[in-house]
């Protein structure tokens, strides 16, 4: 039988059908494009700002007597050519230091005994709190400064403090962050291997030392990151300051934290609430913009710093 | 038959003691109590605050009734209320959902699904996480120069371009990264082995996605949308800058198209109104102001717990 091979031979087509090969890939481009608008966001943000920025700068520096030296003035007065950014720069870091304050020990003990100590009932009941408190939106926090803290606790300690002070801008900041810095910094107790604890208490070590001296120590860079990642809440965070800190128009520098005083933030809501009719001043609007990206630029290498303690925390274990 | 031990009661007390560690054990249970103190002060916190706010609202509820919710805005505090601004939030996280929901999921999906170790996808992943870091009112400055500024009164020429889809833009840019990281999270949860399961039938890499990993992903990708859409309804700081106008509002006539609402006229939103009313002088916008924040909270309660409800019967459906 002289059959020939070559008859049984198959060939067979893998390319796949191509109508929906161009389908994948239309979808497969659909969703990079996605991606790709999330650059053209920050590539927006930057262009504004540096634009509006630069034209500032160009406005001050021509248009008023004492040219770049009003950006070192008496005071933080933009309706009056005065853009003292010592003043709002101080004030700033007056109400995040105060923020700090309030939240690093709360934060911080909340997650450790969220962590180390908390039986599971006992963490479902409070871990929601927490999560409540993360939810509860900006202006309200600044009401309850101006409303409570202020007349409430502050008046009752120190008689002469003003309606609109730092002191509850920075306490209520401080509340804020609160759930940021505990849930954070909780992430990266849990995140340490359990054969620490285990022969911490193998050599008899306690659980306050197992759980402060071993485990806190062993998640320093995460906790670190934890308190700068709430750092850089602190000193972006709007509402509460534009509520309860006060200063509408413009401040002196001062740094009694009973006084009011305008922090970078404040200064820029109380720019917008006037910017339909920007009286006097000639460049009171494109201040807004410079402020906002000295804003933009001190947050971004706080979130930077962060995140790199976070990498080589992961990385280590 | 009596028990010997060995030296006298004093070594033995000794001994007993060196074993047991040193009698009374105080600094245990003191950092234990200081700890949970720390975590009680954040509850401690949480209910004055809400206790405070519940009871100054209480004359508006008594003597106003649901008039202070249903009213327009009015310049006279005896006759104002706040319908304005929960339309105007309502209708600020409709465009939310629209616009950075579909962008969000589909950038996560990307990043999740497709995208290789390269250094355009490393630059994807830290992009998003800075922009989810940008403070809030970076966001509002976008708004101010891209959308009210260069779009709507450059290039589509309105006198005015502080209206509802400015806002609405606004809040969608700032959303958006926190809509991808929810969204890359929920994808991560879904397990490997049901993407190997598919595309070891032949499936291609949507159908995967379409047929089996998305609706694995989906009750926790709506959950995470809730919450960002949540954080959009209370956030305040950016609309100050893009538009939200803050003592008259809606002045629109009788009429005038859902469309024309959106894109033309001015808006108002709540948490603008608490913004507002909380810097009034005036001694009838402490208890004012405490009820538009009684509003607030109450809708995002009804929100979250509706989203937490609605995962819960997604996840056994799914499971069944």
């Amino acid at each position: 039988m002289g059959r020939n091979m070559l008859d049984t031979s198959v060939s067979l087509d893998l390319s796949g059908d191509r109508r929906r090969l161009r389908r994948e890939r239309t979808i497969r481009w659909l969703f990079l494009s996605a991606g790709v608008f999330t650059i053209l966001v920050s590539v927006a943000i930057v262009l504004s700002l540096v634009g509006e920025a630069v034209t500032f700068l160009q406005s001050i520096a021509s248009e008023i007597d004492e040219g770049l030296g009003s950006l070192i003035a008496d005071g933080w007065f933009p309706r009056r050519d005065r853009f003292d950014l010592r003043t709002i720069i101080w004030h700033t870091l007056a109400v995040s230091i105060i923020a700090m304050l309030v939240a690093t020990p709360l934060g911080l003990g909340a997650a450790v005994y969220l962590s180390e100590y908390a039986k599971p009932g006992v963490r479902r009941v409070l871990k929601p709190v927490l999560e409540i408190l993360a939810g509860i939106p900006s202006v309200v926090l600044g009401y309850f400064a101006l409303r409570f803290i202020t007349p409430d606790i502050l008046r009752n300690l120190w008689d002469g403090t003003q309606q609109s002070n730092l002191m509850a801008a920075g306490i209520g900041v401080g509340i804020l962050i609160i759930p940021l810095v505990s849930s954070v910094s909780e992430d990266a107790m849990q995140a340490v291997p359990r054969a620490l604890r285990e022969a911490s208490y193998g050599l008899g070590a306690k659980k306050w030392h197992t759980s402060l001296r071993v485990v806190f120590p062993a998640a320093l860079s995460g906790i670190v990151a934890s308190l700068i990642l709430g750092l850089s809440r602190a000193i972006g965070e709007t509402m509460v300051v534009a509520i309860a800190a006060g200063a509408t128009g413009g401040s002196l520098l001062q740094l009694n934290p009973l006084y009011g005083g305008q922090t970078m933030t404040g200064a820029m809501a109380s720019l917008a609430i006037g910017s339909d009719q920007v009286a006097g001043g000639v460049a009171a609007f494109q201040s807004l913009f410079f402020v906002g990206l000295l804003l933009f630029l001190m947050t971004l290498v706080l979130n930077i710093g962060s995140e790199r303690l976070v990498r080589r925390f992961r990385q280590r274990y | 038959m009596t028990v010997r031990t060995i030296g006298s009661p004093v070594t033995q007390e000794m001994v007993r003691r060196a074993l047991e560690g040193r009698q009374v054990n105080i600094i245990n249970p003191l950092v234990a109590l200081l700890l949970l103190i720390s975590l009680l002060a954040s509850l401690a916190i949480l209910v004055v605050l809400l206790w405070d706010v519940v009871a100054k609202s209480l004359p508006v509820w008594e003597g106003r009734g649901w008039s202070v919710i249903t009213n327009d805005l009015s310049p006279r505090p005896a006759e104002t209320g706040m319908i304005q601004g929960i339309l105007g939030s309502v209708m600020l996280t409709g465009i939310v959902v629209v616009l950075s929901f579909p962008l969000g999921v589909a950038a996560a999906i990307y990043l999740e699904e497709y995208a290789r170790d390269t250094r355009i996808t490393r630059l994807l992943v830290a992009n998003i996480r800075n922009l989810a870091g940008v403070p809030s009112i970076v966001y509002g400055l976008l708004g101010l120069s891209v959308f009210v500024k260069l779009i709507l009164e450059g290039l589509a020429g309105q006198v005015s371009g502080r209206t509802l889809i400015a806002g609405g833009l606004t809040l969608s840019m700032l959303v958006l990264s926190i809509m991808v990281i929810t969204t890359q999270e929920a994808l991560r949860a879904v397990p490997l082995a049901i993407r190997e399961a598919s595309f070891g039938v032949g499936a291609t890499p949507w159908q995967t996605i379409r047929h089996h990993v998305l609706p694995v992903a989906s009750p926790a990708i709506f959950t995470g949308s809730v919450l960002a859409l949540a954080r959009a309804f209370g956030e305040s700081a950016p609309l100050l800058l893009a538009g939200a106008v803050l003592s008259t509002f809606f002045a629109a006539p009788e009429g005038t198209s859902l469309i024309d609402l959106v894109l033309e006229e001015k808006y108002t939103a709540l948490p603008i109104i608490i913004y507002n009313w909380s810097r009034q002088p005036q001694q009838e916008y402490v208890a004012l102001t405490a009820a538009a924040i009684v509003a607030l909270l109450v809708i995002l309660l009804v929100v979250n717990a509706g989203a937490i409800l609605a995962r819960d019967a997604l996840e056994r459906r799914n499971r069944m």
